[in-house]
């Protein structure tokens, strides 16, 4: 049977081709954590992380994820405590309505590992640029209507910060 | 969404034992094919899933060129190009585009194929001659900000969205393509699209059972390369308009030129006029004026992309300025300009 | 929504976390369609209509309702009776009904004409694409230049007058120091995070829905007057709200055809926009046309503003915003007079978007109001320092508290605006601007009940809702300070249809009306815990923690055990009953808070992008309730400021009248990348007079300005001036080309 693994459990696979990965979490599975802000991969509030890598579950045929690990907000931390990002997040006040979050906080994790894994983004190629502009452009995929930028900056560099200090 | 079936191809070499290819569509990372069919724009009743095709995630390097798969992702092409300073324009197109998570799926061979964002192309209650031959174009006497202002026709004015076909453009790649015959052929990706003319429907010379399998690009020593994007938003936007640049000098003479533009064009625009009248002769800003203008003659607004046609002159002449002086003050760069 | 895991008391004011801050970043928080009800939840697609302004004269269903999983499909030949659209006349606009599927008139493009319900979103969405339908129509009215705009509205949002006018205003402008100057501002649509989403199940007596709105009281009787229930069957929740910005101040074509569909199919039925259909189902922010015309004398003081302001009202909807409020409020002059004017067009649904009058006014006026100071070759902050309003520039009524003039000096002192420097090397200029905020404050009539049980936990139940805004956590502070209670002892109960009816999110009236009416509910029941413990009449403020009653201090002190005070009271709990009304004090003061914005950006003169380095606020709103949430809340509204200015332009075919640009690609606000540093500053003096916690609003004071500073500093920076927002890279580089 075709399977998908959500959060370490197998599930699977949706017998209508047409379900997106999004929908499948919602309607089959009942994980409401990635949120459909657009449907269109216009907004990032629906970001998981498959295989290591953050993309918009809105756009995701399910099927084709056959065999594939997926981690949603739901499983992006242990069951005991919360993820770093996550506790950050709350500190900094990094978000009003909370409709977006999830997939900030998905696509905040994902980012320090690229990050850590040295990949490039267009940021790099202009004169004298920042590091925090850096980060922002990389958090550019998660549109955020309350205006919590800034927090959310200041939330991923606390995390970066204690990370580098131990 | 049409409801359709689905076959799992997982070498390029199985297409001939899949038969029919009426009303199918091979299906990448899908982040526009699954856009495009939830809108019910693209309405296959087959899919052909890429998914699997492991070979197609490589890619290769040879004396003479590199070999990108049909499904290496954005991201992983982005990073490959980052570390070769003959592919940088490459690597600077595919980060300007879209975000970490659509890159992280996107594919190279879906990137060339993504479709217009005409406004009326994606509302399915409007004419357009794109989706639906024969029904008119909405957007010629509708708002047409971002509309192309080169190689339209009476029939259509939707511009190509790609920032990665620029720059594949620019460095002059090759498709390479198979067919449930096993037929295998190579097209420049300049030769890829075809004009709207009245045919807007008709995209590219590729056949309906044609995929591609490879993008080749050629190796070769490549002067300083920029991509340039100008846009609305500081990111998360598609181009108003942009310029990909390899610009080599030697004494003061521009000895090698690649030009290329994005989001003017229905296709991804080959600026051939303005590098073959630069070509061979002495830098100047009013040289580079004069060949972008050369280039720009049969450029035609439709009212709200007017702008359009100066921007691009001012983006395209300031690029390849930077780009001479940064030859001047560095013979032989090869690279971005600026880069980490 | 549980109760704080925060253990402290904390006191109003205190920047704590939210409470719901760890249900919201593990994804637990749920928003309307999230809900489960025994039954399996049916989906609804609704196909809305090609073109506005016309008759629907065909809709052909066949092919739809043959698909696999379809359920029901609804057009106006079999969906359930409704009241018209509209009515009643005398209920508020929220309150009306809000029938769809009903007739054969369109009222705008995308107005639904039919709706499917399946098994699943896959079969639904499908059948949709199916039916086809066909609208007659001449073609939309719309509104394409200011003197088309001929009608006086009745009234404008806000209670403000449509004219006012003080002084001579032609000898006042006859000046050589005129300037007339038309600013054109764009439609502009909330797009909350969260697209508009209902679940309604009926059960053959109450008609239970989960929907996403700001306003649940209001929301009750739209669906009783729409569906023609008695309000006592309808119960409306809405416990996390993704965002409103005043498009869920009513309910939309979402809760209409889940209540519908539920009805039609006793079964659950959600019904969740799809984000194209969000651009037309709910309500946008009109464009205006901004005529202004200012004088000063050569000493930098205004002679005369006169403010004309034309802007689209849509058909069946009277909603009109006071776009010309700041221009009567900021300064004082000679002569002042403003006017508004509309023309009825065939759009979808004109109402609030945040800052409704004040966002879109100020962006044109603080504009227009730094034209005036460069002409008068005088530095814009002074200029503003000169002209302040003293009192209403046109009543002579006298502020509550008024601290613009403190929020300028302290912004320019923070900012750094006397030694703003420029070190412009090639085509990337630097540029720095100011503008002032003034935003009416407001009380809305808001009820609460406050409950304390046997075991020390007390409760807060009010129909109220949180839609970011921080109202879950402020009302946990109102409590926890009244009582000294721990937070974790608290618990918030928002958005029930059954808790006391408040003034519900909007307007900014939000906090200082929920919180006082939860600060009176928290003062009856305190009163009571004193007549249990026999103390005399006057006492009336107790602490309740550890179990423990306790009344006074020191000598004097009091303590009754909860356990003893509940034995002989023969009840598991009591409970207080607070309201809040509008004072006197509104009547007799006028009433706003206040900022100043700063602004520093760059723009490319070759491409003629603009980049924001750094916006700071400095606001003057009474108490602040939470420094941490307010802060953000601001921050957010400077946001939304910056994308106003630069980016937002929703824009409608003049052919089909729909809008054009109707998805997140090509309808840009700003991502994160476009914001730079951003800073809030408060100057915190509590207004008793504008209630009894001495709160103001803030929710819309961040917008009020913040996109003018940003306009000023790009004239700043390259010497131009585009009158039309927003200021894209195109505009730019067209004023750039005929400035040389």
């Amino acid at each position: 049977m075709a399977t998908i693994t959500i959060n370490g459990q197998e599930y699977p696979l949706p017998d209508d081709p047409r379900t997106t990965l999004l929908d499948f979490l919602h309607q089959h599975l009942k994980l409401f954590g990635a949120k459909k802000g657009c449907d269109h991969g216009q907004c990032g509030a629906c970001t998981v992380v498959v295989d290591n890598e953050r993309m918009n579950a809105c756009l995701l045929l399910a099927f084709q994820l056959e065999g594939k690990s997926v981690t949603t907000i739901e499983g992006i931390a242990s069951e005991e405590e919360l993820h770093p990002l996550q506790k950050a997040f709350v500190k900094c006040d990094a978000f009003q309505c909370g409709f977006c979050t999830s997939g900030q906080i998905c696509s905040g994790v994902s980012m320090m590992n690229e990050l850590q894994e040295n990949n490039p983004s267009t940021v790099w190629f202009e004169p004298n640029y920042s590091e925090q502009e850096d980060i922002k452009e990389r958090m550019s995929g998660n549109l955020c209507r309350c205006g919590a930028y800034a927090n959310i900056i200041d939330a991923v560099n606390i995390v970066r910060q204690d990370k580098e200090v131990s | 969404m049409r409801p359709f079936s689905v076959n799992s191809l997982t070498d390029g070499k199985q297409l001939a034992d899949i038969g029919t290819f009426e009303s199918s569509r091979f299906l990448a990372g899908g982040t526009n094919l699954v856009d495009l069919m939830k809108h019910q724009i693209e309405t296959p009743q087959h899919i052909i899933d890429l998914s699997r095709w492991d070979s197609a995630n490589n890619i290769d390097e040879t004396d003479d060129y590199y070999q990108i798969g049909a499904m290496v992702s954005n991201t992983d092409l982005a990073n490959f190009a980052y570390q070769r300073k003959d592919l940088s324009v490459l690597s600077q197109a595919l980060l300007s585009g879209a975000t970490v998570q659509l890159r992280n799926r996107a594919t190279t061979g879906g990137n060339l194929l993504q479709r217009t964002r005409c406004y009326y192309f994606y509302d399915t209650n409007q004419p357009c001659n794109k989706r639906e031959p024969g029904s008119g174009c909405a957007a010629l006497d509708g708002f047409n900000r971002i509309h192309a202002v080169l190689g339209t026709s009476e029939h259509c004015i939707a511009s190509h969205p790609s920032d990665m076909a620029v720059a594949m453009t620019a460095l002059d790649a090759q498709v390479k393509t198979i067919n449930t015959k096993g037929d295998t052929r190579s097209i420049p990706v300049r030769e890829l699209y075809q004009l709207p003319g009245d045919t807007p429907h008709i995209e590219t010379v590729l056949a309906e059972d044609e995929l591609i399998v490879a993008v080749k690009i050629p190796k070769k020593k490549r002067g300083t390369q920029t991509y340039r994007k100008v846009r609305d938003r500081s990111s998360y936007a598609f181009a108003l308009v942009s310029v990909a640049c390899d610009l080599t000098l030697k004494d003061g003479v521009i000895a090698d030129i690649s030009l290329a533009f994005g989001g003017v064009g229905t296709q991804p625009w080959h600026a051939a006029s303005a590098e073959d009248f630069m070509r061979n002769k002495t830098a100047s800003s009013s040289l580079y004026e004069q060949a972008v203008d050369l280039e720009l003659n049969p450029a035609r607004g439709a009212g709200g992309n007017d702008f359009k046609i100066p921007l691009i002159k001012r983006t395209a002449a300031f690029v390849i300025q930077q780009a001479v002086e940064h030859q001047m003050a560095n013979p032989g760069h090869q690279g971005a300009i600026h880069a980490r | 929504m549980p109760a704080s895991q925060y253990d402290q008391v904390t006191k109003i004011g205190d920047a704590t976390d939210r409470i719901d801050g760890p249900l919201k970043v593990q994804g637990k928080a749920r928003y309307a369609g999230e809900f489960e009800f025994d039954a399996p939840t049916l989906v609804g697609v609704y196909v809305g209509a090609a073109r506005s302004g016309g008759t629907l004269t065909k809709v052909n269903t066949d092919k739809a309702e043959s698909q696999p999983g379809v359920k029901a499909v609804l057009t106006y030949h079999n969906a359930p009776e409704q009241r018209p659209f509209a009515e009643p006349e005398d209920a508020m606009r929220f309150g009306q009904s809000r029938a769809v599927l009903q007739d054969t008139k369109i009222r705008y493009a995308g107005f639904p004409v039919a709706l499917v319900v399946a098994e699943t979103l896959e079969q639904a969405r499908y059948a949709a694409s199916l039916i086809t339908h066909t609208v007659e129509s001449d073609g939309p009215e719309l509104l394409e230049n200011a003197d088309e705009a001929q009608v006086t509205p009745a009234s404008l949002d806000g209670g403000f007058e449509p004219d006012a006018t003080c002084g001579n205003i032609e000898q006042a402008l006859n000046n050589t120091t005129r300037l007339d100057m038309t600013y054109h501002t764009p439609n502009q649509i909330s797009a909350a995070m969260e697209p508009h989403t209902t679940i309604a199940y009926y059960d053959g007596d109450i008609l239970h829905v989960h929907t996403s709105v700001q306003i649940l009281a209001s929301a009750v009787t739209c669906l009783a007057n729409t569906l023609k229930l008695p309000e006592d069957k309808i119960r409306i929740k809405s416990l996390f709200v993704g965002g409103g910005f005043g498009s869920k101040l009513g309910l939309h074509n979402d809760a209409v055809l889940a209540c519908l569909g539920a009805i039609h199919l006793k079964q659950p039925v959600k019904v969740a926009l799809h984000r194209r259909q969000v651009f037309h189902s709910a309500p946008h922010r009109g464009f205006s046309i901004q005529k202004i015309s200012l004088s000063a004398d050569n000493a930098g003081h205004i002679n005369g503003i006169s403010h004309h302001s034309a802007m689209p009202m849509a058909q069946d909807y009277a909603f009109a915003e006071a776009t010309g409020a700041v221009a009567r409020i900021t300064y004082k002059a000679d002569a002042i007079e403003s006017r508004h004017r509309v023309k009825v067009v065939d759009s979808p649904m004109i109402d609030s978007v945040r800052a409704p009058g004040d966002a879109i006014g100020s962006l044109a006026f603080e504009s227009a109001i730094d034209e005036l100071a460069l002409h008068c070759k005088i530095d814009p902050v002074e200029f503003r320092l000169n002209n302040i309003a003293p009192a209403h520039p046109i009543t002579g009524k006298p502020f509550s508290t008024h601290h613009l003039a403190e929020c300028l000096k302290k912004g320019a002192e923070e900012f750094g605006w006397a030694n703003r420097t420029k070190n412009d090397n090639g085509p990337v200029k630097t540029g720095y601007g100011v503008a002032l905020a003034m935003r009416m404050n407001m009380i809305v009539p808001s009820a609460a009940k406050v409950t304390l049980d046997s075991d020390g936990q007390i409760a807060v139940f009010t129909d109220m809702t949180d839609i970011g805004t921080g109202t879950y956590t402020i009302l946990s502070q109102v409590v926890s300070d009244f009582f000294n209670t721990p937070a974790n002892a608290i618990t918030i109960n928002l958005g029930d249809s059954t808790s006391p009816a408040s003034c519900g999110s909007g307007g900014s009236f939000g906090a200082s009306s929920s919180a006082t009416s939860v600060r009176n509910a928290c003062e009856k029941l305190s009163r009571q815990l004193c007549e249990k413990m026999g103390l005399a009449r006057g006492s009336h403020q107790v602490a309740v923690h550890d179990g423990k009653v306790i009344a006074g201090e020191g000598d004097t002190q009091q303590v009754c055990t909860l356990s003893d005070l509940f034995k002989d009271s023969g009840v598991s709990e009591l409970e207080g009953h607070g309201e809040v009304e509008p004072g006197e004090s509104h009547d007799e003061y006028e009433q706003y808070s206040c900022g100043a914005h700063f602004a520093e950006v760059t723009v490319d003169t070759i491409t003629g992008e603009v980049r924001i380095k750094r916006q700071h606020g400095v606001f003057s709103a009474g108490q602040i309730l939470n420094h941490k949430t307010a802060t953000s809340q601001l921050q957010g509204g400077m946001v939304w400021g910056a994308s106003y200015a630069l980016l937002e332009d929703l824009q409608r075919d003049k052919h089909h009248g729909g809008f054009v640009n109707c998805d997140l690609a090509e309808y840009h606000f700003a991502v994160n990348r476009d914001i730079g540093d951003i800073k809030v500053t408060f100057i915190e003096e509590p207004d008793y007079k504008a209630c009894k916690l001495g709160s103001k609003g803030i929710g819309e004071l961040g917008i009020t300005g913040a996109g003018a500073a940003i306009a000023n500093a790009i004239s700043d920076a390259v010497g131009i001036r585009v009158r039309e927002f927003p200021i894209t890279p195109d505009k730019v580089v067209n004023a750039l080309t005929k400035q040389s």
